[in-house]
Parts: C-alpha cells; sequence; structure tokens
C-alpha cells in the first residue's frame, strides 16, 4: 500500500513551548486516519506542519502525489501545498462568510485555472470553458449534499451543521489527495455525527481520498478509522487500530486520569 | 426573468444613453459644469482603483495620490509639445535623453499606468506581506517617497516648479469613455474567478490560502491593476488641469479618495460612482461655506475659507463611525434591482428586501 | 558638494554641531514616537492623528503665550493639559465606539481625526505660518569650545530622559502601569479580571498626548514656523522610529526616535546633494526594517493561531 503522507520525527517549538514533539506518520492511501488526543495536546499544530502554516522546528514533511513522486512539502507556502493536493478544513470553522455559498465553492476551483488575469477578465474562449467547467463541478459538488437551493445564501447564514458540510466540500472542489479534517463533527449532535460519519465514508470511496482528521467524537473515530494516532502534550503516546488504542493502558490514563487507589 | 443577454443589452442601452448625456454637456454646457463633471469622472476612476485593494481585496493601501503623480507627470512630461519644453524648464534643462520624446496623451496615459503598475510592483513586493495598519503607513511613506522623487529629479520632472503648458483635454465625451472602460474592466475582473479570489483574500487571508490562493500573487496583481488605474486617472488629471505640481499630490489628496469608497462602500463598484458623485459635487457645492454668509446683513463669521474641507472631514468621521457600509455597502446596483424599483419604488428602500 | 568634499570641510566643531542637533531632534522624536507605541501595545492601531496633537500642541503653546499671555512655564503646563485632554477627547468620540468594528474601521477613523485636526486647525488659525513666540532663556547660545549650542538644545534631550524614566517606572512600578501592562497583552482577559478598561486606555491616550505636548512645545522652540500641517512629516516618521525600535516597547520607541533624528541629520551633513530626500530617509529606513526585522530592534515576535 503506498504511503500518502509521510513525516520524519517533527518537533514544534514556540519559544520556551514545545507544542510536538518527535511526531512521526505515516498515511497510507486510501485510508482514514485520526489524530485524537485531550485538548491541547498539538494535534492542530500537527496539521499547521503539515500545511504550511508553520515550519517545524525539526523534521520533514513528505507528500506523494498522484504519479508517485515524493516531495518534501516542509514549509512550503500554503497555497503550494493546496495545489499538490491537500486540502483543509478547520477547527473554526473558516468559510468566506460575507460570500455565497457558490462563491464558496468555486473559489476553490480558482487553484486549477490556467487563463491569466487578462484571458479572464475579457473572458476569452478559453476561459470561458474553464469556467463552465468549474461552474458544472460546483453544481454537482453542492447538489450532492442538499446545498444548491441554499447557493446564494450568504455562508454565515448556513446552520452549523450545514457549514461544516460547507467547508468540507470547498475542500473537495479542489480535487485533493489528501484531506485534512480539523474536528469536522465539533459541536453536532449525535445523529449529525452519524450523518458525518457516512459522508466520510461516502467520499473518500467517491473521490478517491485520504483522509487524516482530528476528533474528539469517539464513537466517529472508532467507527471508521483505520489508523489512530494518539497524542498528549506533544508526545506520541499510541498508534495503531481503534482496538489497540482503545486497550492501551496509557491512553486511558490520558483521557481519564491516573487511577488514584493504584 | 433577467437574462444574461439581456442584462448585456440595458448596459449597453445605458452607455449609449450616458453618452448621449456626456455629449449635451459637451456641447450645451458651460466650462465650469463641463470640468466638475470631468474631474467627477476622474475621481470615479480613481476611487474605483482604491477599491480594488481597500474594497475588494481589503488591503489597506494608502498609495493613490503616488501613483496618480506618477500618471501625471507621464503626461506633463511626455506631452508637452517639444517646442516649447525648454521654456517650461527654465531653470533646469530637460535631461536630454527625454527631451526630445512625444507621446500623444493616449499613449503617455497606458505608458504613465504602466510605469504606475511596475512602480507598484517593486513597492508591492516587500510591503504587501505587512498587515493592515503596517501597510497603511508603508504606502503612504511611498506615496511621500514618490513625490520626494518628483520634487528633487529636477531635470526629469522640472521638480518643485511643476509642469506647465499640457495640452488640455477636458472633453467630457473622451474622459466619459476612459471612465466607462475602466468601469467595464473592473466589473469584468471582480466578476471572473480572479475578483473572486480577491474577495477570498478579504474574507479569510488563511482560508484563502488553504484553498491555493497564493497571496503574495494575488495581492501584487491587485495592487498593480490598482496603481495601473490610478496613473490613468493621474494622468487624466494632469491633462485636465494643463500643470502639474508635486504638491498637488500631497498624501492628503488620497484621503478624498478614502472618503469616496468609505461613502459609496468599499466593495462596490457603483458605489465607487455614487461616491465620487457625492464628493466630487460636494466639495464645489459646500464652496459656498467659505465665503462670508450674510443673513438679513448680518456676518455670520462661521464661514471662511477652510471650512468646507472642516465639513467634509466630519462627513468621513460621522460615515465611519455611523455608516461603515456605507451607501452601497459591498452589494452593486444591479439590472434587477432597478426593474424592482421600476415595479416597487417605495418598497426599494425598506430594509430587508431582497430583490431577485 | 558630494561627501568626499563634504567630509574634508567636516571639522570636529561642526561634527559636533550635527552630533547635537541629531540628539536633540532624535529626542523630539523620541517623545512623539513613544506616543504612538503606547497606543500600539494597547490598542494594536496607528493613531493617525498623532502627529496632529503636536500640531495641536504648537499652537496651544502659541496662543497661551502670545494671547493670553501666560509665561512660557505656565504656557508649558497650559499646553500639556489641553494637548492630554484633546487626546482624550480623540480616544473617546472617534476610538471606543469602534472597538469591536473590524480592524480597518478604526484606521479609517484615525485618518478622518487626522484630517480633520489638519483641517480644522487651517480653518482656525489659517494655513499661514505662525512664528512661535522666542524664549530668551532657552534661546540663548552657550559656548563650548568653539561650537554654539542653544541651551534648548541641552534642555530637549535631559527632558526626554527624565520622562522615559517617570513613564518606565509608572509602568514597571505601579498599579496603573501593571494595568496598562495587562491590557496591552489581553485586553478581554484584564477586563475580564476586573480592570477598567476605559479608564486604562483613556490613560495610555492622555500620557502619550502629554508627552507629545512636551515634544511639541520643543519642537516649536527649535522649529518656530507653526503650520497646520507641521505634524504630518513628524507624524509619520515617529510611527517609523517606533516601529524601528519595536512597536509596543517604549525603550524601543526612544531608540528609534534617536536613530532616526541622528541618521537625517547625518545623512544630510555627509551627503549634502542629498538633502532633499531627507524625510525619504524614513520611510527607507521602514521599508528596510519591515522587510528584515518586522518586529523591530527590540520587539518580540509572536506567531498567530490558525
Amino acid at each position: 500500500m503506498s504511503v500518502v503522507l509521510h513525516t520524519d520525527p517533527m518537533t514544534m517549538q514556540f519559544g520556551g513551548v514545545t507544542a510536538v514533539s518527535n511526531l512521526q506518520l505515516d498515511v497510507e492511501e486510501g485510508k482514514i486516519v485520526a489524530l485524537i488526543g485531550p485538548n491541547g495536546a498539538g494535534k492542530t499544530t500537527a496539521f499547521n506542519m503539515i500545511t504550511g502554516v508553520y515550519k517545524p522546528t525539526k523534521g520533514n514533511v513528505f507528500f506523494t502525489d498522484a504519479n508517485g513522486k515524493e516531495i518534501n512539502i516542509t514549509a512550503q507556502k500554503p497555497s503550494t501545498i493546496a495545489k499538490l493536493g491537500i486540502a483543509r478544513t478547520f477547527q473554526n470553522i473558516r468559510l468566506f462568510k460575507d460570500l455565497t455559498v457558490y462563491e464558496n465553492v468555486i473559489i476553490a476551483k480558482h487553484l486549477h485555472l490556467k487563463s491569466d488575469f487578462m484571458s479572464a477578465t475579457l473572458h476569452l474562449p478559453w476561459y470561458n470553458k474553464e469556467e463552465a467547467q468549474a461552474e458544472a463541478e460546483v453544481e454537482e459538488l453542492l447538489k450532492s449534499v442538499n446545498l444548491w437551493n441554499m447557493r446564494e445564501e450568504k455562508a454565515s447564514a448556513l446552520p452549523y451543521g450545514q457549514q461544516r458540510r460547507l467547508e468540507i466540500i470547498r475542500a473537495l472542489a479542489t480535487h485533493p489527495r489528501l484531506l485534512l479534517l480539523d474536528e469536522p463533527a465539533a459541536g453536532m449532535n449525535p445523529n449529525e455525527t452519524d450523518d458525518l460519519t457516512a459522508f466520510i465514508k461516502e467520499i473518500r470511496d467517491k473521490y478517491k481520498l485520504t483522509v487524516f482528521m482530528i476528533e474528539h467524537h469517539m464513537d466517529l473515530v472508532m467507527e471508521i478509522s483505520d489508523k489512530i494516532y494518539v497524542l498528549d502534550f506533544g508526545e506520541t503516546i499510541a498508534k495503531g487500530t481503534a482496538e489497540e488504542v482503545q486497550n492501551n493502558q496509557r491512553v486511558i490514563t490520558a483521557y481519564l486520569g491516573e487511577d488514584e487507589d493504584a | 426573468m433577467l437574462t444574461k443577454k439581456r442584462k448585456l443589452f440595458l448596459s449597453i442601452v445605458a452607455i449609449i444613453f450616458l453618452f448621449a448625456v456626456a455629449n449635451f454637456i459637451q456641447v450645451e454646457m458651460d466650462s465650469y459644469i463641463r470640468r466638475i463633471v470631468n474631474l467627477c469622472l476622474i475621481y470615479a476612476i480613481i476611487g474605483l482603483s482604491m477599491n480594488i485593494t481597500n474594497g475588494f481585496v481589503g488591503q489597506f493601501a494608502l498609495g493613490q495620490a503616488g501613483f496618480m503623480a506618477i500618471g501625471a507627470y507621464a503626461v506633463g512630461i511626455f506631452t508637452v509639445p517639444v517646442a516649447m519644453r525648454p521654456s517650461v524648464f527654465y531653470a533646469t534643462p530637460m535631461n536630454p535623453a527625454i527631451i526630445n520624446i512625444y507621446m500623444p496623451l493616449g499613449v503617455a496615459l497606458i505608458f504613465g499606468g504602466l510605469v504606475a503598475a511596475l512602480v507598484a510592483f517593486v513597492i508591492g513586493t516587500p510591503v504587501l506581506r505587512l498587515r493592515g495598519d503596517y501597510l497603511a503607513i508603508a504606502t503612504l511613506g511611498f506615496s511621500e517617497i514618490i513625490r520626494i522623487v518628483i520634487t528633487n529629479a529636477s531635470s526629469i520632472t522640472n521638480g518643485a516648479l511643476g509642469i506647465k503648458n499640457i495640452p488640455p483635454l477636458n472633453d467630457v465625451r473622451i474622459i466619459f469613455l476612459v471612465t466607462v472602460i475602466t468601469f467595464v474592466f473592473i466589473t469584468l475582473l471582480i466578476n471572473s474567478s480572479y475578483g473572486r479570489a480577491f474577495k477570498a483574500i478579504r474574507e479569510d487571508e488563511i482560508a484563502a490560502e488553504a484553498m491555493g490562493i497564493n497571496l503574495f500573487f494575488h495581492k501584487n496583481l491587485a495592487f498593480m491593476i490598482s496603481a495601473f488605474f490610478a496613473g490613468i486617472g493621474g494622468g487624466l488629471y494632469g491633462a485636465l488641469l494643463g500643470t502639474v505640481d508635486p504638491k498637488n499630490f500631497l498624501f492628503t489628496l488620497t484621503y478624498n479618495f478614502l472618503l469616496i469608497i468609505v461613502l459609496g462602500g468599499m466593495g462596490s463598484i457603483t458605489g465607487s460612482m455614487l461616491g465620487a458623485i457625492i464628493v466630487t459635487g460636494g466639495l464645489e457645492y459646500l464652496r459656498v461655506f467659505d465665503e462670508p454668509l450674510e443673513i438679513l446683513g448680518l456676518a455670520i463669521p462661521l464661514f471662511r475659507p477652510g471650512f468646507r474641507m472642516v465639513m467634509f472631514s466630519v462627513l468621513l468621521m460621522l460615515c465611519v463611525l455611523f455608516w461603515r457600509k456605507g451607501i452601497m455597502g459591498t452589494e452593486e446596483f444591479t439590472w434587477e434591482k432597478f426593474v424592482y424599483f421600476c415595479h416597487h419604488p417605495l418598497a426599494y428602500f425598506k430594509k430587508g428586501v431582497q430583490a431577485k | 558638494m558630494d561627501f568626499f568634499q563634504a567630509f574634508a570641510n567636516m571639522t570636529a566643531a561642526s561634527f559636533a554641531q550635527h552630533m547635537v542637533n541629531g540628539i536633540s531632534l532624535g529626542s523630539l522624536y523620541a517623545m512623539i514616537a513613544i506616543g504612538y507605541t503606547m497606543v500600539y501595545g494597547i490598542l494594536l492601531m496607528i493613531n493617525f492623528a498623532h502627529g496632529d496633537i503636536v500640531m495641536m500642541a504648537c499652537y496651544f503653546a502659541f496662543f497661551g503665550i502670545t494671547l493670553f499671555h501666560m509665561p512660557w512655564f505656565v504656557s508649558f503646563i497650559f499646553t500639556i493639559v489641553a494637548t492630554a485632554l484633546l487626546g482624550a477627547l480623540i480616544e473617546r468620540t472617534a476610538y471606543r465606539p469602534l472597538r469591536d468594528a473590524p480592524k480597518n474601521s478604526v484606521l479609517i477613523s484615525a485618518i478622518g481625526a487626522s484630517f480633520l485636526l489638519e483641517n480644522l486647525a487651517n480653518y482656525l488659525f489659517s494655513g499661514r505660518p505662525m512664528r512661535f513666540p522666542n524664549i530668551p532663556v532657552l534661546a540663548q547660545n552657550v559656548s563650548i569650545g568653539s561650537v554654539q549650542i542653544q541651551v534648548i538644545s541641552f534642555v530637549i534631550p535631559i527632558l526626554t530622559i527624565i520622562c522615559l524614566f517617570i513613564l518606565l517606572h509608572i509602568v514597571n512600578h505601579t498599579k496603573v502601569g501593571m494595568a496598562m501592562r495587562a491590557v496591552s497583552k489581553d485586553y478581554e482577559i484584564a477586563r475580564v479580571m476586573g480592570i477598567n478598561i476605559d479608564n486604562v486606555i483613556s490613560m495610555t491616550f492622555i500620557i502619550g498626548s502629554a508627552l507629545a505636548a512636551v515634544g511639541g512645545f520643543m519642537w516649536g522652540i527649535k522649529y518656530p514656523g507653526i503650520t497646520p500641517m507641521l505634524g504630518v512629516m513628524p507624524g509619520l516618521k515617529c510611527f517609523v522610529a517606533a516601529v524601528i525600535g519595536g512597536i509596543g516597547n517604549i525603550k524601543g520607541a526612544v531608540l528609534g526616535g534617536f536613530i532616526l533624528g541622528l541618521g537625517e541629520i547625518l545623512i544630510v551633513a555627509f551627503f549634502p546633494q542629498l538633502s532633499g530626500y531627507r524625510d525619504a530617509f524614513a520611510f527607507i529606513v521602514l521599508i528596510i526594517i519591515l522587510y528584515y526585522k518586522p518586529t523591530g530592534l527590540l520587539g518580540e515576535t509572536t506567531t498567530e493561531k490558525v
């Protein structure tokens, strides 16, 4: 099985604080991998190191593109990394609030645009063709999550659960190979979480994605993860399948605390 | 239901109609009115250019006066007939490399715009990485550097003496056409994928970058386009006045355009036009407050030179304190809204009404 | 006259003269820069109107002496009080209402306030330059060796250092200062902890404006031609000084002020052919600093949480 994302041990230090230490990741193609751990464990920091927002104090990130070529993406610009095929969502939902649902998604097609700005402004034939293709794709994506009817609404007007979906759809529009989801189920009730679980499996199959997600909802994590990494205070305290992790003593201690009688 | 074809047709009709109005103004109205209309159109061009960076990309740049100056001086330096140049450059002789280069106005305008865009590229590279306030000060600083360079490079710009005898352009129709071209171009740009990328950067830079939008490239692109049109506007301004002088381009001039886009709505193209009309009209109409006013034979001491600008500054403050969105906010005045207005004139102004 | 001629013609005396001028100018910049840095440290905004507050201080001083016939030291106190009140007033009317608005709005408001002050001064006092009254005790010359130095040129730096020490004492060793530091770190938390944000911010503006007033008064003495636009260039340059030193850092602002002041004078002294570009010097330094060390010489780096 080929590896889509591989890091050698990464460390992230902010001044005197070590947010992540010696995190070594291997994410295989087509799998759903989860990164879990108590709050402040360094999970979003790990994401930020992968997507180029932070430059790791130590360590490198390697991404294998669709052609099988391994690229060192450490500290590259986030826009470059997105073009290579890694897309993400954010912990606190970063939609383009004042823009419409439609605009939010079609903006994510801009990175594929080959026409220069003059061609685009003058609406020359080759630009119009690209634009038509993008429009068709956006329509399909929005219809697949029942957001087509809301396409003229401002993104901020959507209910919370749909905003999360929109953010995922927007990331999908960039044709990623690897999709990073940062707490996609945050704030959702059990029903919504079930829907989301099915949705993630569905898009993984449909778009041939590899999914790497941060999550706190353990039912979602245990249900669909092929592999789980557990972080605590920046250190990797366990990695493996759902069963392995569930029975790992360090993990239990990290989440539930020390047994006082022991 | 308004199809794209119908809207295009309406737009063309509107432009032809407005051109007829411009023609009427040119032929029938006196030079005072013509001058105000011309100034208004030029201010609309420059206001819109500023809106590209400040309104659409969300980058607070205050360099318009400097870019205007570049455009104005391009016109000043190259459109004065060669024979007249020695008399204009009487203190310091004009640089021999350029003394014989003459450009017709159209060429000089485009040249000025391109030079402004080039300068924007050079400035933009270090400066566009900066956050809000720093960017503002840095662009302000560069605007002043441009002016200082112009004031000192006497053999090219005639320094503090300025350049006179610029062949004047005050044909409302021509300036109207340039304005139309500018507005159409920028509307098309904003409606294109690049325009959406600009707005994405304004909304959330980090998310935009994560979606593959190269921030540096797009911010720089917007900055250069903004400078280009500011240069064109500046060139027209120089041609309208017939003279250029470094003192015309103090950075406080940029504040006029700031008022235009705040008033009209940062992020609205139609807003920039509305803002320009109000500000230019206001600047003229409020001149009356600069003269002593008499009511019933009693002179009111309040009105004397300078009061007009005080009122203007107060207007800017009131606008930003109570009416941040301006007239149009980030919306445009579309044909749909126009049709709705025609059918339900009163309901149009009710809040929360959506014209579909 | 090019660099080598200027260098050759420079005597120890004229060099000393330039140094004194540079230090004086630097102190003036330092006083004004402190106001910028304090406001930025707390509100993360550039008070564009700060330079114009200096200008108003000059006018207050001018009218204090000429119109109200105060003795100069009374006018000095009057200027400080009036300017401090003006600063607090601007904060109250132009910045406080926009505290929760998007960042750009406050920026526009600051620009508007600056614009308004300039136009107001132009309207009230006319654009004609007015001559700051001569204050004999400060203007008289003192001879050191072959160099003639005005008394004021000593007074300014000494006053600046004194003000700096007082200010640092307030900020580091008093309750008020602690509140100010807390607010500048995180004002939401400070508010939750019971600190009265409004008062702290007003106090910041009052102190900053008072220092600007001292600077303005000294400025008027050293550069007696007063116009409504006199605050514009120094305002911009002093902000640059604050950035050079590290925005938010008071010692940095003073350091930046001296660097700029000395730099400006010495550049013109050694490169007289560049004297027309004197004002550009500050901006060029700004661009360089922002490019290579955006946090300034004494500033700290912060990373944004994503």
